[in-house]
C-alpha cells in the first residue's frame, strides 16, 4: 500500500569500500560492524527513524548478502511498515536490457519509480558509509524556508584539511555559488557531508536529462549538483554541528571507534532521546572475571574478559582470557584472544582466534595498524608485526 | 503434533512481595538483563511452541510492558504467537471476584480461552523456573509413554523450610506417578521435586477445567492429579540441568550472584547451543569502564557507564558507577545511578533508584536491603 509521504529517503549503500580491503572482502561498506555492536548503515538508518522519516529505500550492489540480511524487513529500526517502511534496491533486469548502478544518480534514476510511488515533495539523498547523529527533520524545514531545489548538508572543517573535501562556496545568505571537488587551494572551509535534499520535481528533471547525456558519469558531485548551479536553481547549504566521520579507511574506521571511548566521548552513543537502533543478536550480559583490568573501554554483551583490556572497544561474545593483554584495538565479535596473549593497535575481524602467548601487532606508537581477517586461527606462540593486513589467503605467510 | 503454551504470571507474586509490589513474578528482573518470564517464554520458543498464553491477574502493566508484541522472542505471529490473558468482566456475572491463588484458579478464570484450544498438547509452566529446558524432548516422551500429564521433576535435596514450598512426587520404577504430597510440613532429605512444568493432553486439560468449575476445586494437585493417579496415567519427566526457582527474597538474591561465582549455572542457563534466552531489545550502547574504574567478578549488562569499583556484583541496564563509588555484592536494576564517592554493600536497589554523593548503604549477606524503585537516597 502505497501512501504520500512529504520526504522519503534514498540511501546508497551499494559501495565496495576498498579502502577497508578484507574487512570488504564479503561485505558490502555500510555492512560493517562498528562500535561493538552497530554496523555503519545503523546511523544513518537510525537517523531517519529519528528525524521522522518512515520510508526508506536501500540501494545496494556490491555483496549484498550480509547487508540485505541485516536489514530484513527492517524491524530493528522500526520500519517495518505497512505504509512506507525499508525497501532494498537492487539493480535489475529490465526490457529494454540490463544495468548496474552506473553511478550515484544513475542509481537514482533507475529507482525513480520507486520514488514515484510515494509522490514526495522531497527526496533525501544518503550514504551509507558515515558514523554521525543528524536530525534531517531540522535540514528539511531549512530547505522549506528557503524555497529551495537542492539543500546541502555541509561540515565546517579546518581550512588546512579542506582541499580533502568537495567544497561549497557560498554567500551570506548559505546560497551556494560554487561547487569544487577536493579544490587545491579552498576559498571555504563548507565541506559537503554527500548528504542531499532535493524537491522532488526538480530531481527527477535532472537525472532524466543526465541520463540522456552519455558523456556524463551519472554523479551527483560530478555531474547533477554542477548542472542546476549552472541553471541558477536555488541551492543552499546547510550547516551540520557535530559528531561526523567518514570511516572510508582502516585509521579512519579506527579512530571513529576510539571516538566512543571517554567521559564525556567525542561521540556520545548513550542519549536516550537520539537512540541508534541496530539487529540484535541475543547474546547474554557480559562477565568480568577476577583479577581482569579494563581501563578505557567499551565492552558488548556476551564478551568475557578475564585479561587486561585498554583503549578498545569489544564487540559481542568476545573472549579475552587470563593474562592476555588487549591495547589500542578494535575487536570484532566472536574473537578469542587466549591466555598471555598481547594484541596490540589492530582492527580484529569476527570468530578469530589469536593462540596462546602469542605477540600480535605493534605499539601504537609505531603508527603501523595491523589488520586481522575474520575466521583465522593462529597458533600459540605466534608472533605478528604491526602494518600488516592478514587474511585466510596470506596467513600462512606469517604463521610457523 | 501441535502445542500450545500456557505461562502462569502471578503464582508465587507473595514469595518476593518486596519486588512484586509493583509487577508481576514474571516480570521480575533476573540476571542483568532479563525477566523471569523470559525464561518459559525462550524455552517454549526454542521448543518451537509459538502459540503462548501468559495467563495474569493483577499488577500486570510491567508484564505488558516487557512483552510487548511479543516480536523479541519471535512471537509477533498472524497465527498464534504470545496472548496475554487479564482478568475481565463478565457480562453476566459481574466482576471476576476472587484472586486466582492456584494453578487451577487461574486456568477457570480463562475457561473460555482453554475451551478454544485446539492443538494436540499443551505445556503448562510458572514462571519462576530459571532453567534452559528442551520441551520437546519431554513433549515426546509424554507421546511415546502415552502418558496423560507428564510433570518435570528434578532430584532435590530439601528441608523442612525449602520443602514447604514444594511438592514432592513419588513415582514407579517405570515413571508412573504413585504419589504426590504438595507443600509438606515435615519432609528433609532427597525427593524428586515437581518444577512446575507439565505437559498434558488438550482434550484432558479441558476436561479437567470444566470439572474443576463444576466442582469448585482449586487445587490441580489435591483436587484432580491426587484423584486420577489410578483411573489416569500420570507420569514423570526428569530434567537433569540446572533449575532454580525463587521462593524468598533471600533466595532471590542468592541466585542471582550465584549466576557469578557459578560458572557452570551461567552456561547451562546462556550457553546452550541454538538455545538462547531471548529478552526485551532495548537498544543500549556497549558498557563504558573508564580509566578509574576497577571491577572483578561481575556480570555486566550494556548501556552501562562504570568510572567506580564494582565487586561481586550484578548491573543492569543503563546503571552509572560515578568516580570514586564502590559497588560490592549487590543487584542494581536498570539506570540505578550510584553518584561519585557513594558506596553500596548487600543491597538491591530497583529500578530509576538513585544514590546521591557520598552516601554508604549497606544490607548484610543474610538480609541483603532492598530500596524500592525510583527513591534517591
Amino acid at each position: 500500500m502505497f501512501q504520500k509521504k512529504e520526504c522519503i529517503a534514498m540511501l546508497l549503500a551499494g559501495g565496495q569500500g576498498s579502502r577497508l580491503y578484507t574487512l570488504t572482502e564479503k561485505t558490502a561498506k555500510p555492512a560493517v560492524p562498528f562500535g561493538g555492536k552497530y554496523r555503519i548503515i545503523d546511523f544513518p538508518m537510525s537517523n531517519c527513524v529519528n528525524s521522522g522519516i518512515d520510508t526508506v529505500g536501500v540501494l545496494t550492489q556490491y555483496q549484498p548478502l550480509v547487508l540485505n540480511e541485516y536489514i530484513g524487513n527492517g524491524e530493528p529500526w522500526d520500519l517495518d511498515r505497512t505504509r512506507g517502511g525499508v525497501t532494498v534496491l537492487s539493480p535489475y533486469e529490465a526490457k529494454g536490457g540490463k544495468d548496474w548502478y552506473r553511478g550515484t544518480a544513475n542509481a537514482i534514476y533507475q529507482n525513480l519509480t520507486f520514488i514515484e510511488r510515494y509522490n514526495p515533495e522531497y527526496t533525501l539523498i544518503l550514504s551509507g558509509d558515515h558514523i554521525y547523529k543528524m536530525d534531517y527533520s531540522k535540514m528539511l524545514a531549512e530547505h522549506k524556508r528557503n524555497g529551495a531545489d537542492c539543500t546541502i548538508a555541509v561540515l565546517e572543517v579546518p581550512m588546512e584539511e579542506a582541499s580533502r573535501f568537495g567544497i561549497l562556496n557560498t554567500d551570506e545568505n548559505n546560497k551556494i555559488i560554487e561547487f569544487e571537488e577536493k579544490p587545491k587551494f579552498p576559498k571555504s572551509n563548507k565541506a559537503s557531508m554527500g548528504i542531499y535534499i532535493f524537491t522532488t520535481e526538480v530531481l527527477k528533471k535532472y537525472l532524466i536529462e543526465d541520463e540522456a547525456n552519455p558523456e556524463s558519469s551519472n554523479d551527483f558531485g560530478k555531474n547533477i549538483i554542477p548542472n542546476m548551479l549552472a541553471d541558477g536553481c536555488p541551492m543552499y547549504s546547510y550547516t551540520f554541528e557535530g559528531y561526523w566521520k567518514d570511516v572510508g579507511t582502516l585509521t579512519s574506521l579506527w579512530e571513529a571507534n576510539m571516538d566512543l571511548l571517554g567521559n564525556p566521548p567525542a561521540f556520545d552513543l548513550y542519549d536516550r532521546n537520539f537512540r541508534i537502533f541496530y539487529r540484535h543478536n541475543a547474546f547474554p550480559p557480559h562477565r568480568i572475571g577476577k583479577d581482569s583490568t579494563i581501563k578505557n573501554a567499551m565492552i558488548t554483551e556476551g564478551c568475557v574478559i578475564e585479561g587486561a583490556v585498554e583503549n578498545s572497544v569489544l564487540a559481542n561474545g568476545v573472549i579475552v582470557e587470563k593474562g592476555a593483554v588487549v591495547k589500542d584495538c578494535v575487536i570484532m565479535s566472536g574473537v578469542r584472544i587466549c591466555a598471555g596473549a598481547k594484541l596490540e593497535y589492530a582492527i580484529v575481524d569476527s570468530d578469530t582466534v589469536i593462540g596462546e602467548n602469542s605477540v600480535i601487532g605493534e605499539s601504537k606508537e609505531s603508527q603501523k595498524l595491523l589488520l586481522v581477517g575474520s575466521k583465522l586461527e593462529f597458533p600459540a606462540n605466534s608472533k605478528i608485526d604491526g602494518g600488516l593486513m592478514i587474511d585466510a589467503a596470506n596467513i600462512k605467510d606469517y604463521i610457523a | 503434533m501441535s502445542v500450545t503454551g500456557i505461562i502462569f504470571s502471578n503464582l508465587h507474586d507473595n514469595d518476593i512481595s518486596e519486588l512484586t509490589r509493583v509487577r508481576t513474578l514474571a516480570s521480575v528482573p533476573f540476571g542483568c538483563r532479563y525477566r523471569l518470564i523470559d525464561f518459559p517464554l525462550s524455552n517454549m520458543v526454542n521448543s518451537n511452541i509459538s502459540n503462548i498464553n501468559v495467563i495474569t491477574q493483577y499488577n500486570y502493566h510491567s508484564l505488558m510492558d516487557h512483552i510487548g508484541t511479543g516480536k523479541d522472542w519471535d512471537l509477533a505471529r498472524r497465527s498464534g504467537g504470545v496472548k496475554i490473558l487479564p482478568p475481565y468482566i463478565n457480562s453476566n456475572a459481574g466482576i471476576l471476584n476472587t484472586a486466582c491463588n492456584t494453578r487451577l484458579d487461574a486456568l477457570k478464570s480463562v475457561g473460555y480461552s482453554i475451551a478454544q484450544l485446539t492443538s494436540d498438547y499443551v505445556v503448562m509452566s510458572d514462571c519462576d523456573v530459571i532453567c534452559n529446558i528442551d520441551f520437546n524432548d519431554m513433549i515426546n516422551d509424554h507421546i511415546a509413554s502415552g502418558a496423560d500429564v507428564t510433570v518435570a521433576v528434578k532430584r532435590m535435596e530439601l528441608d523442612r523450610v525449602t520443602a514447604r514450598a514444594n511438592t514432592i512426587i513419588f513415582s514407579s520404577r517405570e515413571g508412573r506417578i504413585t504419589d504426590m504430597l504438595p507443600n509438606p510440613t515435615n519432609f528433609d532429605g532427597f525427593a524428586d521435586v515437581s518444577l512446575n512444568m507439565l505437559v498434558l493432553n488438550r482434550k484432558y486439560l479441558q476436561e479437567i477445567v470444566l470439572d474443576a468449575t463444576a466442582h469448585g476445586y482449586t487445587s490441580i494437585t489435591r483436587d484432580i492429579f491426587l484423584k486420577s493417579l489410578y483411573t489416569r496415567n500420570l507420569r514423570i519427566y526428569r530434567y537433569e540441568g540446572f533449575f532454580a526457582c525463587i521462593s524468598s527474597f533471600e533466595d532471590y538474591f542468592k541466585h542471582n550472584l550465584q549466576l557469578i561465582e557459578n560458572k557452570e549455572m551461567f552456561d547451562s542457563l546462556f550457553g546452550v547451543e541454538e538455545r538462547p534466552i531471548f529478552t526485551k531489545v532495548r537498544n543500549s550502547a556497549p558498557t563504558y569502564y573508564s580509566e578509574y574504574s576497577k571491577v572483578e567478578n561481575s556480570l555486566i549488562a550494556d548501556g552501562c557507564v562504570i568510572e567506580g569499583t564494582v565487586e561481586n556484583s550484578i548491573l543492569f541496564r543503563g546503571v552509572r558507577v560515578g568516580k570514586g563509588a564502590v559497588v560490592k555484592n549487590s543487584i542494581l536494576f536498570q539506570d540505578t545511578i550510584i553518584s561519585d564517592s557513594s558506596s553500596v554493600a548487600y543491597t538491591v536497589c530497583d529500578k530509576n533508584v538513585v544514590i546521591r554523593n557520598n552516601v554508604n548503604i549497606s544490607g548484610h549477606t543474610t538480609l541483603p536491603l532492598y530500596i524500592d524503585r525510583g527513591r534517591m537516597v
